[in-house]
């Protein structure tokens, strides 16, 4: 197998504060793999946009990547000095942030902002910058890119201003691109036709995609395979069919439950009790045992490591330790 | 088949969103307005929930607030209970305000952070009248078990809460005035899936315990397939489409619904075959003229551009859609559905 992408390994993000540290990202490990596209789901409050913001070094202050390793195709880039990490930025790892009208610079042109980051990134002329920046808005279906590359951005709606963060977000041809979620301000007749450019245009330049969002839809359309994360942790990563159909992790099986979909028939949906624990107050062994539903007694006193499962599945949960498995195969 | 709670005839909102008049007679300028809704007629039956789905700028909240008597219609009257809601009266508002109540979207801007959680609940306890002295702390302290909170936090702040603990406080406040029908706007779309779940089915064991009527507002097909009987959609200000819920999933009447269905990511990995959806809702200041649905709409014939279909009789409700009163034109259209 070839060197992934993008591997985080441990990694920790921690928030100093006046009655203690936080400890909002707890040993989480993942890989992105070449043009695939990884899902990252969890509720607010998870650490999903903490993730992305610590991979492409944009942790605010107090935050601090406080252990682990974040490895861009096998180099270390979570202890790069800030010059050199602003190089990767955009060159290597491009970004799509939630809310397009603040993503972009209200005083400038589009065409503006797309070629100085071209320019920035790539050795072409003003010319050819230009070039590429109205073929990049065709690309992302904006009509008559020509002519409107010299609007403003409140000139556009939300959608195609979506779509301009996205051909940015793509100018320097980046490896990875960190989409931290895309759709979210946007209507679903939108929502659908940005996910299909987002992703064609992914697949056609070989570009990976780390894809943040609360939508397990969005996540089932688009992502190839998905990390669940639960207080900071992940609590479970594995293909998206597996993961959203044959849900393991009970705090996955009480997500997609609570999910009412187009097509159940159920009168109810299942809840999961309780909310999510605040970062001081995460309890002892597996954060999720207060809401389990199967929870014993050791998940109150260790907590769980990543299991390796088959099918390329990993789980942090106790229940599928092989020693707990052979007891209940036993009884 | 029950009674009518609420009907809505011929509703219609206009925006004046014309520059100040200076710059008018500057700039040679007309009036301008901004339709929010435009002929909307629709009825909620007594213990039911109807939704309202559409897209940002379909004017789902506006028929929301004139429903609660928060804006003035400026055509089309309004029905409780076979009443006709009289604006210019205020006595008369006043008694029927008290019949229905309202959910806001946002739990951190509709309560009053200054506020105790038990002034909150009891203020349409006082007023109303419906009780005095002691007897509100405790009808206070009942509502709060109710939503499945405490009687001890009537005496907390909302900051001390999370998000579905105070759209649980918010739902309290408006169980106060023991409404019968209670208009929830957006109710759970600030809030995380499993949240969002718990706060659906409390407003389902409210609504069967008391037989309150709901009408939902929400951009969420999936919430608004699982909680409501019937169901509108609306497209710019306009009703396209009115349905049992069930069917209209099963089979969508107008383009539009079908397009909206479409969009809806999906959960189940079916792979079902979608047409792509295409383009944007238009500036509701300048509507396309005839079907504002036209330039969208893969349907499209001549009659569409000029004349605004009328609702007309489906078999899972209504639809306004000039596909469904040209026969011929249907005819063409099956096979390539």
């Amino acid at each position: 197998m070839s060197t992934p992408i993008l591997s985080v390994r441990d990694l920790v993000v921690e928030f100093p504060t006046r009655r203690g540290t936080l400890r909002a990202l707890d040993k989480v490990s993942f890989d992105i793999a070449e043009g695939e596209v990884l899902g990252m789901v969890g509720e607010s409050g998870a650490g999903k946009s903490l993730t992305g913001a610590a991979i492409i070094g944009l942790l605010e202050p107090p935050g601090r990547v406080a252990g682990g390793e974040i490895l861009l195709r096998g180099e270390r880039i979570d202890n790069l000095p800030p010059e050199k990490m602003r190089r990767i930025r955009g060159r290597r790892i491009g970004m799509v942030f939630q809310d397009p009208l603040t993503s972009l610079n209200p005083l400038y042109t589009v065409a503006e902002q797309l070629i100085e980051t071209i320019r920035t990134h790539i050795d072409l002329s003003e010319k050819d910058a230009r070039k590429r920046a109205v073929a990049l808005l065709d690309r992302v279906g904006i009509p008559a890119a020509a002519r409107r590359i010299d609007d403003y951005p409140h000139h556009f709606s939300g959608g195609m201003r979506q779509r301009v963060v996205i051909a940015l977000a793509l100018a320097a041809e980046p490896e990875l691109v960190i989409a931290d979620e895309p759709t979210t301000a946007l209507d679903v007749s939108v929502q659908a036709q940005i996910i299909d450019v987002l992703k064609e245009i992914c697949a056609e330049r070989g570009a990976s995609v780390m894809l943040i969002t609360h939508d397990m839809g969005v996540i089932a359309e688009t992502a190839d395979r998905v990390a669940v994360l639960y207080a900071g942790r992940l609590a479970e990563i594995g293909p998206v069919r597996d993961v959203i159909q044959r849900a393991e992790h009970p705090y996955t099986v009480g997500l997609m439950g609570s999910i009412p979909t187009l097509t159940q028939t159920a009168d109810r949906l299942t809840q999961i009790p309780g909310s999510m624990p605040r970062l001081n107050a995460i309890p002892q062994g597996c954060a999720f045992n207060p809401r389990c539903t199967r929870v014993f007694d050791r998940c109150k006193v260790d907590r769980p490591e990543l299991i390796a499962r088959a099918g390329g599945r990993q789980m942090a949960c106790w229940l599928y330790d092989a020693a707990v498995q052979g007891e209940a195969e036993n009884v | 088949m029950s009674d009518v709670l609420l009907s809505v005839e011929g509703l219609t909102r206009r925006f004046d969103v014309s520059k100040p008049w200076l710059n008018r007679v500057i700039e040679r300028e007309e009036r301008q307005f901004l339709t929010a809704n435009a002929d909307v007629s629709f009825e909620i039956r007594k213990g039911e929930t109807f939704a309202l789905v559409g897209e940002s700028g379909s004017g789902k909240s506006t028929i929301a607030k004139m429903i609660v008597g928060l804006l003035e219609p400026s055509a089309g009257t309004i029905r409780f209970d076979g009443q006709v809601m009289d604006f210019a009266s205020g006595a008369a508002m006043r008694a029927l305000r008290r019949r229905f109540q309202m959910i806001f979207q946002d739990p951190f801007a509709s309560l009053n952070p200054r506020w105790r959680v038990g002034d909150i609940i009891a203020e349409p306890i006082h007023t109303f009248g419906l009780l005095t002295g002691a007897a509100v702390r405790q009808e206070v302290g009942r509502l709060l078990e109710l939503v499945g909170l405490s009687a001890s936090d009537a005496a907390k702040f909302p900051h001390e809460f999370s998000g579905g603990q105070r759209q649980r406080i918010a739902i309290a406040r408006a169980l106060s005035s023991r409404p019968e029908f209670i208009v929830c706007d957006e109710p759970t779309s600030a809030l995380d899936v499993s949240v969002q779940a718990q706060i659906l089915n409390l407003m389902r064991d409210l609504q069967d315990e008391f037989g309150l009527t709901y009408l939902l507002i929400s951009h969420d097909l999936s919430v608004v397939r699982h909680m409501s009987n019937r169901i509108g959609v609306l497209y710019l200000g306009r009703l396209v489409e009115i349905a049992d819920a069930k069917r209209l999933f099963v089979e969508p009447q107008h383009p539009y619904t079908r397009m909206l269905l479409d969009a809806v990511p999906d959960l189940a990995l079916s792979g079902r075959r979608r047409t792509p959806v295409t383009g944007e809702i238009p500036n509701p200041i300048n509507p396309p003229p005839g079907c504002a649905f036209h330039p969208r709409c893969p349907h499209v014939m001549d009659i569409c551009r000029q004349i605004v279909p009328a609702q007309t009789t489906t078999a899972s409700g209504q639809a306004a859609c000039h596909l469904l009163t040209q026969d011929d034109h249907r005819r063409t259209r099956e096979p390539v559905a």
